[in-house]
């Protein structure tokens, strides 16, 4: 029996010629990643170990994106922990705020995560480079101490689900739509502990926008990673933004699938997933009844690159935001911050009534930078909305897309851009 | 330690881990003052409840979510002594382990234990015990790999003990 892709990528960094589902294998790391809040916690465990220093310093990113530029005092102390960690032990790919943007979106743009690599990050995001064919999946701080002192670290070899993916999506369809299609139809489980494998001609219609989204929420369906295969629109890409060798791999025609399913881009809906799963979804279709909100947040991991600002500001151009809306858009990097101001983006989204935020994670998590009260409702193009998420643990979160988002901040309910006058 | 014995805190499925330990409190990484807030989220009065040696069981997917390895960390600083799920999210389930939080999975315990049931679990093993009902229920046992990280009371000292040798 053939391999998986995932598999391949693995048995090919463990110094094997096979691995299968199941098996324990110790794998060579290509990137160990942390952001402010998991590395501080990583390093304290590093200097437990009786290691001399990093293995690498040019294969470890340190990205504090959570709770910059600092929140309060003890978020200050975190990220001081953090740059002094990186200047001791000369970390090439640290990002002080000015440089930094948030990490999911900032080390692809960066040039750091290629097809074929293994990365592993102590953030449950970091699935998100699987878009770019690379085994990618999140850990917690003492796999990053490990990762960070060894250069290695310990994977169950996973299963996998393949998504054939056909068709093309309609106007206002995104990738974020075509991962809650999918989490809703699978479930917040669905994927527990296996490789999400999208394939299929479907994918040369999904950018890489799209594809960075559709791979950043296989954790939301359990998944160990998400992975796409590396077509024209990936390169293109890597060789626009990165100098590192890559190398492609490609699932045997004979791998093994837990599950298949087929998805029909075209048939696609905006969708929307309600409080408090992001499996709980609808499609803007169904919502009959009016969903009053107070507040919208655009950006994340998810969704706070270019293509989502550029929809967003399609939708809110020469419209204004309702009243009492609090409409919060976050770049997600600064050269997205950049090139949005350069085209005129955050122009619009300032003439609409939204505010633009320096890049951070902030409100995604309830940080900060837009924290609910009780009894407020939220629409957010992060991705969780569990109870509590974004602040009180009587406020709402419904996940949509950036189109849909926008679309809602204008109508102040939760609306499809098409229904917009 | 090799076994757990205490008092069951019930909860359901996918308990994630923003109700475990909710971010407004990760600008702290000092396992004390995550523990005063453990669970605030989903179960207000578990901080006030519990007592050294409890054992929380849950239905599927504990742990989903965030990365951040301060939920297990809360868990085990609040004297919790061993999680038992149906299934746990994956994230979780290597935290728990690599900082010697005991977890074991088995879908039978989960439906048959209650809120406030008396408990036993044996981690060479995996036998649960019910000592409230007088039932018994066989769990996952660990693989040999993580029984020894588990044995070494965690990834750091299975490092420092075992650095640059294969699996």
């Amino acid at each position: 029996m053939g391999m998986t892709m995932t598999q391949k990528i693995l048995a090919a960094h463990a110094g094997l010629e096979k691995v299968e589902a199941g098996q324990l294998i110790e794998a060579d790391l290509d990137l160990v990643l942390g952001n402010d809040i998991t590395s501080p916690v990583a390093i304290k465990e590093m200097e437990k170990m009786k290691v001399e220093g990093v293995f690498d310093k040019d294969k470890i990113a340190l990205v504090p994106d959570h709770f910059v530029p600092n929140k309060d005092i003890k978020s200050a102390e975190h990220c001081k922990c953090v740059r002094e960690f990186a200047c001791r032990n000369e970390i090439t790919n640290y990002f002080e705020v000015g440089e930094m943007g948030i990490e999911h979106a900032l080390l692809p743009e960066k040039g750091l995560t290629v097809a074929g690599d293994v990365i592993i990050g102590a953030d449950s995001h970091t699935c998100t480079y699987g878009a770019l064919g690379a085994f990618s999946t999140g850990v917690g701080s003492t796999d990053m101490a490990a990762g960070m002192a060894t250069g290695k670290a310990w994977f169950k070899v996973p299963a996998a689900i393949k998504f054939h993916l056909v068709g093309k999506p309609s106007e206002w369809v995104s990738g974020k739509d075509v991962i809650l299609h999918i989490i809703g139809m699978i479930g917040v489980d669905g994927a527990l502990y296996k490789s999400m494998e999208f394939v299929g001609e479907g994918i040369k219609n999904l950018t890489m926008d799209d594809r960075f989204t559709i791979a950043n929420m296989a954790i939301e369906a359990g998944g160990k990673n998400g992975i796409f295969p590396v077509d024209e629109t990936a390169v293109a890409y890597m060789e626009a933004h990165s100098r590192k060798k890559y190398t492609i791999y490609e699932a045997d025609d004979d791998a093994a699938y837990d599950e298949e399913y087929t998805i029909d881009l075209s048939a696609l809906r905006p969708t929307v997933a309600f409080p408090h799963l992001p499996e709980n979804t609808k499609i803007v279709d169904e919502i009959k009844e009016d969903i009053a909100i107070q507040q919208v947040v655009i950006g994340s991991c998810t969704n706070g690159r270019l293509d989502d600002l550029r929809i967003a500001a399609k939708v809110m151009k020469g419209r204004h935001v309702a009243k009492g809306m609090r409409c919060i858009v976050i770049p997600a990097t600064q050269a997205i911050y950049l090139q949005a101001m350069e085209e005129g983006l955050l122009k619009i989204f300032i003439e609409a009534g939204a505010v633009v935020s320096t890049p951070t994670c902030g409100p995604c998590l309830g940080g900060y930078m837009g924290i609910l009260a009780e009894g407020e409702r939220c629409v957010s193009t992060t991705n969780r909305n569990f109870v509590g998420r974004m602040g009180h643990i009587k406020s709402e979160i419904y996940l949509a897309s950036p189109a849909v988002a926008a679309a809602s901040a204008v109508a102040g309910k939760i609306t499809c851009p098409c229904k917009l006058g | 330690m090799k076994s757990a014995k205490g008092t069951v805190f019930k909860y359901g499925d996918n308990v994630d881990t923003d109700v475990i330990i909710p971010a407004r409190y990760l600008n702290s990484s000092d396992p004390a003052e995550l523990a005063a807030h453990c669970m605030e989220d989903i179960d207000k009065e578990f901080v006030n409840r519990v007592k050294k040696g409890d054992i929380i069981v849950a239905d599927k997917n504990f742990g989903c979510g965030s990365s951040r390895e301060h939920a297990p960390i809360a868990i085990k600083a609040a004297g919790v002594s061993c999680v038992i799920a149906e299934t746990f999210a994956r994230i979780f389930y290597r935290n728990a382990i690599n900082i010697g939080l005991p977890i074991v999975e088995c879908p039978e315990a989960s439906k048959g234990i209650e809120e406030g049931d008396e408990v036993e679990v044996d981690f060479d093993s995996g036998m649960i015990k019910n000592l409230t009902k007088g039932t018994s229920f066989q769990g996952q046992a660990f693989p040999e790999f993580m029984q020894r990280i588990i044995a070494a009371e965690g990834l750091v000292n299975y490092i420092n003990g075992k650095s640059n040798t294969p699996l």
